[in-house]
């Protein structure tokens, strides 16, 4: 987990130190802010990935003696199929749709969506199909 | 759910993993979550896309053919140029990248059973299937398909010099896909962050898993910004806002601001994978590891970094952006670019170079990319640049870069093609395709490198009548055909191949874990893992009797460095 830190920590002070460079001598908003939020986006997963790396044991992916052993076992739960992801992309695909050919395409965009919601997370819940 | 238990240790037995039951046919496809199924969907889609904008090339070259062409209206032309580009970028390069071979290949060379969010990604592709569809059905409304070109500059962009429907749709498609690769994005970067196999650390993932990391990292801290300024954008058409409009206050270069700090970083998330896989490809046709194996990843999370600095290098010519500090981090691009360079022919040096399809397309790669990225200095200095602007020069620059990107992206089916498929592409039918490519992509572009030298302008639909214009424009469009039909013998390759040569599972002596189990691997995608002891646990496995390369060197000597 510490290489992940490392990454995510090293892009974060150079995006910081970039902006801070560009920001004060070019004056302008827009790409300072833009700047800034990238260094934050690194910061905020860093940051976390700090603090566990800091009170975690090394894990068998992170070990470069670990033995195939060390990762047997269970490695987590996956699901086999769900429709759930394509009643979602349908629905994403006519909310957007009214953006264009009117609000009457919300109903379905957004229909199809709420089900979607409910049906992936109720499947989740029940432990999904095998 | 299925609970995945870690792959068995020690045996051939197919114990320790289920065999899977789940529907069949149509609603198989509708309802995988299966990385290599959604991979093989976001392919077959993402190749579609390049064939429709590969036509749409071929009309643009058709009628620049004479100077006063025929071939299409000027209207038609606007469209033409504009969803080239648009399909191109946003619907072939990206999501063949991130979402076809990355989707199938990053979680088996990690020694992962799937990537960390499966329903995630299935979302992905059918946003980004949505997304095609949306863009593209500007074509079947009255007023034709968004012409504004593909970058959407505001205020051409804006409702009064583009009404209709074409525009709108271009911008929802764009939601839709920009979500889609920022779905991808979250699931790469997760995926490989915690679903590596034992012994994989970071620093023994192939090159092409963390080009993919590097790649979801840009993409998280991209495509969010250009979302953003999608929506303040149809906001401007529809809603009454101004902010890309003076008349109300607001500023249009703000829309070149954000269009650019996503786009430029979009070219990085475009190469960085295209650049993981030539690497993989080299390595294993010159038959040695990875040369400079960590001055490859430093280099490519160098040129990550860089690439978020540099955007307003395309905004030159407006005289209200930085242009020293863009022109120094542009320039400074060159640098891990050029360390990269440096390693692939060093990886080659002294190696058993086997010139297959594959090694081919990534030489083919290896020397257009040069072009293109030698180009791509000059336009970094802003004097070169004010002369250079909206010619032909620039398109000849990034067509040069893309195409030595279409040269990666073919080498990479050649070469991972038999693993998704199980069989083998014919390898006479695959080097006729390479030359025919090669021939074509130099025909067509070197040429335009002089036509913008000359002064002629891009997004033209007429040029003036002299006879150099139309004779190096008539050489270009003939490279257009030439790589039409290096794509014709592609398909023909595939109709000649079906089925045709069984690969086995390891048929390049690979190096990374792919290789290490079946074509087309299995649901969960392995059976056993190997002890992984380097960046190449496939090839340790195969070759025990080399020591294992830590980075070029002995196990023995790295615990001593």
């Amino acid at each position: 987990m510490k290489v992940e830190t490392k990454l995510l920590m090293g892009l974060g002070v150079f995006f910081a130190a970039m902006c801070a460079v560009y920001w004060t001598w070019s004056l302008e908003n827009a790409g300072g802010v833009m700047m800034f939020a990238a260094a934050l986006l690194c910061f905020l997963p860093g940051s976390y990935y700090w603090w566990w790396s800091r009170r975690m044991k090394t894990r068998p992916e992170d070990s470069n003696t670990a033995t195939r052993e060390e990762g047997a076992g269970f490695v987590g739960a996956f699901p086999g199929s769900s429709i759930w992801p394509f009643t979602l992309g349908v629905g994403c695909f006519f909310t957007v749709l009214a953006l264009v050919f009117g609000v009457w395409m919300l109903v379905p965009g957004l229909g199809l969506a709420g089900w979607a919601f409910i049906g992936g997370t109720s499947e989740g819940r029940r432990g999904g199909t095998k | 759910m299925t609970d995945v238990h870690a792959p068995h240790v020690d045996t051939h037995a197919h114990d320790g993993h289920e065999e899977h039951h789940g529907p069949t046919g149509l609603l198989k496809w509708l309802t995988t979550t299966d990385h290599k199924i959604i991979g093989l969907s976001y392919t077959v889609t993402a190749v579609i896309m390049l064939v429709i904008g590969g036509a749409f090339a071929e009309l643009i070259r058709g009628q620049l053919m004479s100077p006063n062409g025929h071939l299409v209206s000027f209207a038609q032309y606007n469209e033409l140029f504009t969803m080239h580009g648009s399909v191109m970028i946003y619907l072939f390069a990206g999501p063949f990248a991130f979402g076809a071979l990355a989707n199938i290949f990053v979680p088996i060379q990690i020694g992962a059973p799937d990537m960390a969010y499966p329903r995630l990604n299935a979302l992905s592709y059918w946003l980004y299937l949505s997304g095609s569809i949306t863009m593209l059905l500007g074509f079947f409304t009255a007023g034709g398909a968004a012409n504004f070109g593909w970058v959407g500059y505001a205020p051409l962009s804006n409702s009064i010099n583009t009404p209709g429907a074409g525009a709108d749709l271009w911008i929802g498609g764009l939601l839709l896909t920009g979500f889609s690769a920022i779905f991808t994005g979250v699931n790469l970067v997760a995926t490989i962050f915690y679903l590596r196999a034992p012994g994989m650390t970071m620093f023994r993932m192939p090159i092409f898993t963390w080009n993919m990391l590097v790649t979801g990292i840009l993409i998280l801290l991209a495509f969010p910004v250009l979302t953003a300024g999608l929506i303040m954008l149809y906001a401007d058409r529809h809603f009454g806002t101004h902010i890309y409009s003076v008349a109300g206050g607001g500023v249009p270069v703000l829309w070149q601001h954000i269009f650019w700090f996503w786009g430029h970083p979009e070219v990085y998330i475009l190469a960085l994978p295209f650049f993981g896989m030539v690497t993989e490809i080299i390595a294993v046709f010159s038959r040695k590891p990875v040369f400079g194996y960590k001055g490859m990843i430093f280099a490519t999370i160098t040129i990550a970094a860089l690439s978020l600095g540099v955007w307003a290098h395309h905004m030159f010519t407006t005289g209200v952006v930085l242009l020293p500090f863009f022109s120094i981090m542009s320039l400074l691009i060159a640098v891990p670019t050029g360390i990269k360079m440096f390693n692939w022919i060093g990886t080659m040096w002294r190696g058993e170079v086997w010139f297959s399809t594959a090694m081919l397309m990534a030489l083919g790669f290896v020397t257009t990319f040069l072009v293109g990225g030698l180009t791509g200095i000059y336009l970094a200095s802003p004097p070169l640049d004010f002369f250079t602007h909206d010619t032909y020069f620039v398109v000849a620059h990034f067509h040069s870069v893309v195409m030595a990107l279409v040269f990666a992206g073919l080498g990479g089916l050649y070469y991972w093609g038999p693993k998704i498929t199980g069989y083998l592409l014919n390898e006479r039918l695959g080097k006729v395709q390479f030359w025919l490519l090669f021939i074509g992509t130099n025909l067509f572009t070197l040429p335009l490198y002089l036509l913008g030298l000359k002064g002629m302008a891009r997004r033209m639909a007429v040029y003036p009548n002299a006879p150099q214009w139309q004779h190096l424009n008539q050489i270009a469009s003939i490279g257009a055909f030439i790589i039409g039909l290096s794509t014709v013998m592609f398909v023909v390759n595939i109709v000649v191949s079906w089925k045709k040569y069984p690969a086995g599972d390891n048929p390049w002596d690979g190096h990374t874990l792919e290789w290490f189990t079946t074509s087309p691997p299995p649901h969960h995608n392995f059976y056993r893992l190997p002890q992984i002891r380097s960046e190449r646990p496939t090839w340790d496995y195969n070759h025990p009797e080399h020591k294992a390369l830590a980075h070029g060197h002995d196990v023995e000597e790295g615990a001593h460095a």
